[in-house]
């Protein structure tokens, strides 16, 4: 009877995170607004990869005539696609490296925002007491700081330099996620099935780690895909504002540079709006594979 | 014979949100879902315990499994109180004490396999992997879930309320426990699956010689199953004695009104109206004296200053009533 | 006969295709009596009672049959026109139906404004009337839903149901999730307001002795489909179908003598694909080579009395202390031959 039963079963169980990460990743097939997102992502992933080879010339490259003048403030044309900044540099070649640092932004905020907020938001939840208390605390004062100046006079004590940026981003928006999560797993940890756990001797980690986080993993992916636009945005603002890595071509520097520049008044359109334009673009294929996951995995977030 | 577990005064309260005036007064209002329950079940022994709903029974339950801490009184297992056990020893009682849940469908985590949810606990209790499998089929067989190989690899939503009953008892059953408490185990069921699990139950408590405590709020099931039979009102043991003499000559005043409500499937049953008035007090603020004595047809003013302690009226039959 | 119900077919669309949750179900509801409707968990008792108010699901659509009300076909769409009027319904699960934000005394006024055109202080009056009836107190009418207790919120929804003095009540599960004195209460003040009122009810629950209690009729469902139905006394003391006489053997009971409860092996059949006879003959220990190919439905639901939709009724008197032995039940047992 025995042996008969043996071959029936798979070797080692099944992980129960597998199943829930295949269904989170496979989501955007299923919603159209999120594939949608997801296009636009993988679009400037590949600008990025391959920037060296789109962008015909260096960022920083200051750029001459034939007849050996700077070329600045050249209209867009077949020789400058989108035309040169007022000190000569190709602004074609600026918005394609923009890309990179958008999304080493973007991306790195994503991770760390999604790992602190799941983690604090787990411990805090299941525990409770002291824990909970003294993280909720300092939660509710990172979600108390203003943002933007909190992340320039950040980027002032440190220097500004794009891990910088990441680093305040994250710092401002794990609560978010955390408390979210939190309170899910206040939940979540009082279903039969967790409570059943413990009475069969489960230890705290296990119950956290196998019963628990696979169904908050949701909401971990929704908070890292605001959290990609979020530092985005941010990032352009501080750069917008001067206070970015200077030796970091962005899209933010490069609005600021048109601004400077006066570029509005002299309608060099094609300096100012592609930038502006690619900000939006990747924030809002952010907010709606966010969207998505809410959709099909939180449905009653729906109509709030 | 010893006890296997002994409750001593156990008190359980459960603070509740205050209102402004209770803030500003300096008052703690808290939900008595206890207040002091003594009793012991002895090794061998099934109890049942009823009453109406908020009267303590889950709180009773989950303190005897030490899912929850006593605001005050001892629980002991076999001699050693619950509130020293940590580590090894918690372990170890895990072991031998286990819960069947009131509702099947939430009991089992959805992501499992009905295999790693029955085996989760020889892994948690360390037991070597290669015992795993022969220690699910032989608890399988124990609660008749003929053809092992149909169910292992199965989610719970691929099963029926009463199969997957019996796999929760499955997973009671698979370490060999010693003591099992069940909470409500049948009344998210079908009537016509109900019957098979009440017969399993008493099936396994009589081949593995369990000690056993069913929670329920229905008296005519648990004539099917305990012997013995304790009816709480407002956190408070009222009565205890022999399930039949409970139900065919309920002593305490609250047993008879019990007794009296439940229906039977017979068109020619009595009509007359219950002996009780009005309803479940406020258990953040119960009366004085007897918890009852508000809706008691035979109250006297003792009762209203003298809480009735439980004293023995018979053989193994004891209430908490100043009535003689 | 106030209402009646002629092979009525209810399909849900749903992922895995159509699912026809009632099937060819046939009752009537006679004139100032408590028909109480019976089955287990899924046989469609919900859904047929929300079919006749015309209030089903959004995927939910009528298939086939008819519903008269006093005599007059009522389909879909005129069903709204008697909503609360003449015939009320207290959902399952009412008393967590109640808008918490709202008074349980604005939520009645509510109804009765809204539906029945009354000014809202004749509303307001009628609400005090209402409560009275129903046994709360009036000054419990400024109260919030919260401050009730589960006993109180169905009086509530009750009182709600009544408001517009329909003459047909359907209460869905009125007493299911209620402590066994509250229950007794709710039973009697039923009993009470059906006199007093003069109304028909039909009590859908799944607990018979609930039925023996309050009910005049009974009707049985199993699996989409009425099996029996009849007088309550008649139904519980002389059942016709074996799966009434299995449920009678399953049921607890506090006063009888047996001491073993004796399931009925198996599960109702998935209704996305029922078996194409009668649809309790997998379990059925007296099932023939016939019930499994010919479909059991019962014939004329006008005739009055006890009737049942098993193939074997006319064998009735022989299987009935048959079904009395425990031993019937179990699997390997069976009396197809006999
Ligand atoms: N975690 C909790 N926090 C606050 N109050 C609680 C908690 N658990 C239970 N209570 C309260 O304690 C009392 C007893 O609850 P308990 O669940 O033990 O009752 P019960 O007899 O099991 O009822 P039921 O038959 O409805 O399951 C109730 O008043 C309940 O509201
Ligand atoms: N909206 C729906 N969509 C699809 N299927 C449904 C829907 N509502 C009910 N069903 C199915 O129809 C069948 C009958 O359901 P119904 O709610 O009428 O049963 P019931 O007898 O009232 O059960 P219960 O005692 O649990 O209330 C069930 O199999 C159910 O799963
Ligand atoms: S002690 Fe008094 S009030 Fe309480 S049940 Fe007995 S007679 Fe009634
Ligand atoms: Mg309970
Ligand atoms: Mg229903």
């Amino acid at each position: 009877m025995v042996e008969r039963v043996e071959g029936t079963l798979p070797a080692e169980p099944a992980s129960t995170f597998w199943p829930v990460l295949r269904r989170l990743l496979a989501m955007p097939l299923s919603d159209p607004f999120a594939f949608a997102g997801l296009a636009i992502y993988l679009l400037f992933v590949l600008v990025a990869l391959f920037a060296d080879q789109l962008a015909p010339t260096d960022p920083m490259e200051i750029l001459f005539t034939k007849a050996g003048k700077v070329a600045a403030n050249a209209s867009p044309g077949a020789e400058f696609w989108l035309g040169t900044t007022n000190l000569g540099r190709d602004i074609y070649s600026q918005l394609v490296h923009g890309t990179q640092s958008a999304l080493a932004v973007g991306l790195s905020a994503a991770v760390i925002v999604a790992a602190v907020g799941t983690v604090v938001g787990l411990v805090s939840g299941y525990f409770g007491g002291a824990v909970d208390a003294v993280l909720m605390r300092i939660a509710d004062m990172a979600l108390s700081l203003p943002f933007l100046p909190f992340v320039i006079v950040l980027t002032g004590f440190l220097g500004a330099s794009t891990s910088n940026i990441v680093l305040a981003v994250a710092l401002l928006l794990w609560p978010n996620s955390a408390r979210v999560i939190r309170s899910q797993v206040l939940t979540l940890r009082e279903r039969a099935y967790v409570e059943a756990a413990r009475v069969t001797g489960a230890s705290a980690s296990r119950i956290l780690f196998v019963h628990i986080a696979p169904n908050i993993l949701p909401l971990s992916f929704v908070y890292a895909a605001i959290a990609i636009g979020w530092a985005i945005i941010t990032e352009a603002s501080v750069s917008f504002l001067g206070f970015g890595d200077p030796d970091n071509v962005s899209w933010g520097m490069m609005l600021q540079d048109a601004f400077a520049s006066q570029a509005l008044s002299r309608g060099q359109y094609a300096w100012f709006v592609p930038p502006g334009l690619c900000i939006i673009l990747v924030v809002v294929a952010g907010f709606f594979i966010s969207r998505g996951y809410e959709e099909v995995f939180m449905p009653r977030l729906r109509g709030r | 014979m010893a006890a296997l577990v002994e409750l001593r005064d156990v008190v359980k309260h459960f603070p509740v949100s205050r209102s402004l005036a209770e803030i500003v007064r300096g008052k703690h209002p808290a939900v008595r879902a206890l207040a002091g329950v003594s009793f012991d079940v002895g090794a061998g022994d099934a109890v049942a315990v009823v009453g109406e709903s908020g009267c303590g029974k889950t709180t009773l339950g989950r303190l005897m499994l030490k899912l929850a801490e006593p605001t005050a009184g001892t629980i002991a297992f076999d001699g050693t109180a619950l509130a020293t056990l940590a580590g090894d020893s918690l372990r170890g009682f895990r072991r031998q004490a286990q819960l069947v849940f009131q509702n099947p469908f939430e009991a089992l985590n959805p992501r499992f396999t009905i295999y790693r949810a029955v085996a989760e606990p020889l892994l948690n209790a360390g037991v070597d992997r290669a015992e795993h499998m022969d220690r699910v089929v032989s608890a399988f067989r124990r609660v008749h879930l003929p053809d092992v190989g149909r169910y292992l690899d199965k989610y719970p939503h691929q099963l029926s309320g009463g199969q997957l009953q019996r796999v929760v008892l499955a997973r009671a059953l698979v370490l060999g426990p010693r003591f099992l408490v069940a909470d409500e185990p049948v009344s998210m069921l079908d009537v016509s699956v109900r019957a098979g699990i009440l017969a399993l139950l008493r099936e396994v408590r009589d081949a593995m010689g369990l000690s056993a405590v069913y929670i329920s709020h229905d008296l005519a099931l648990v004539r099917y199953l305990c012997e013995r039979t304790l009816v709480m009102y407002l956190g408070r043991v009222v009565e205890d004695g022999p399930t039949e003499e409970i139900v065919r000559r309920p002593r305490h005043p609250y047993t008879r009104a019990l007794v009296a409500a439940v229906p039977v499937p017979d068109a020619d049953q009595s009509r007359a109206p219950l002996p009780i008035r009005g309803n479940v007090p406020d258990a953040r603020e119960p009366p004085s004296g007897c918890a009852f004595r508000e809706r008691c047809p035979h109250a006297m003013p003792r009762c209203a200053v003298e809480t009735p302690a439980l004293r023995s009226i018979g053989e193994r039959h004891r209430m908490a009533c100043h009535l003689e | 006969m106030i209402l009646e119900v002629e092979r009525l077919a209810i399909d849900y669309a749903t992922r895995a295709g159509r699912v026809r949750a009632v099937d060819g179900a046939s009752f009537v509801v006679p004139e100032g009596r408590i028909v109480g409707l019976v089955g287990e968990s899924g046989c469609g008792k919900t859904t047929a009672v929300r079919a006749i108010m015309g209030v089903l699901a959004e995927n939910g659509r009528r298939a086939g049959g008819r519903v008269s009300f006093k005599g007059q076909p009522i389909d879909e769409a005129t069903t709204r026109r008697h909503l609360w009027r003449d015939i009320a319904y207290v959902p399952q699960s009412a008393m967590s139906s109640l808008d918490p934000v709202y008074t349980v005394g604005s939520q009645l006024v509510e109804v009765m404004t809204r539906r029945g055109g009354y000014a809202r202080a004749a509303a307001r009056a009628r609400s005090a009337e209402l409560f009275e009836l129903v046994g709360l107190s009036e000054s419990r009418l400024a109260d919030y839903p919260h401050q009730f207790s589960g006993g109180m919120r169905q009086r509530a929804a009750i009182a709600m149901a009544l408001a517009l003095a329909p003459s047909l009540v359907l209460a869905d599960e009125p007493v299911t999730a209620l402590d066994v004195i509250v229950q007794r209460q709710i039973l009697d003040m039923l009993r009470g307001l059906q006199r007093r009122l003069s109304l028909s009810v039909v009590l859908v629950t799944h607990d018979i002795s609930v039925v023996a209690y309050l009910c005049d009729e009974v009707v049985v469902m199993y699996a989409g489909q009425v099996i029996e139905s009849g007088p309550v006394r008649e139904v519980l003391a002389r059942p016709r179908h074996p799966y009434t006489m299995g449920l009678r053997n399953a049921f607890p009971d506090l006063l009888s003598d047996a001491l073993e409860l004796v399931p009925i092996e198996g599960s109702p059949p998935d209704l996305a694909d029922p078996p194409p006879g009668c649809r309790f003959a997998p379990r059925c220990p007296f099932a023939m080579a016939a019930c499994s190919a010919t479909p059991a439905l019962i014939a004329d639901s006008r005739a009055p009395g006890h009737v049942s939709a098993c193939l074997r009724d006319g064998e009735v008197e022989q299987l009935r202390p048959l079904a009395l032995d425990p031993v019937t039940w179990q699997r390997s047992s069976s009396y197809a031959t006999s």
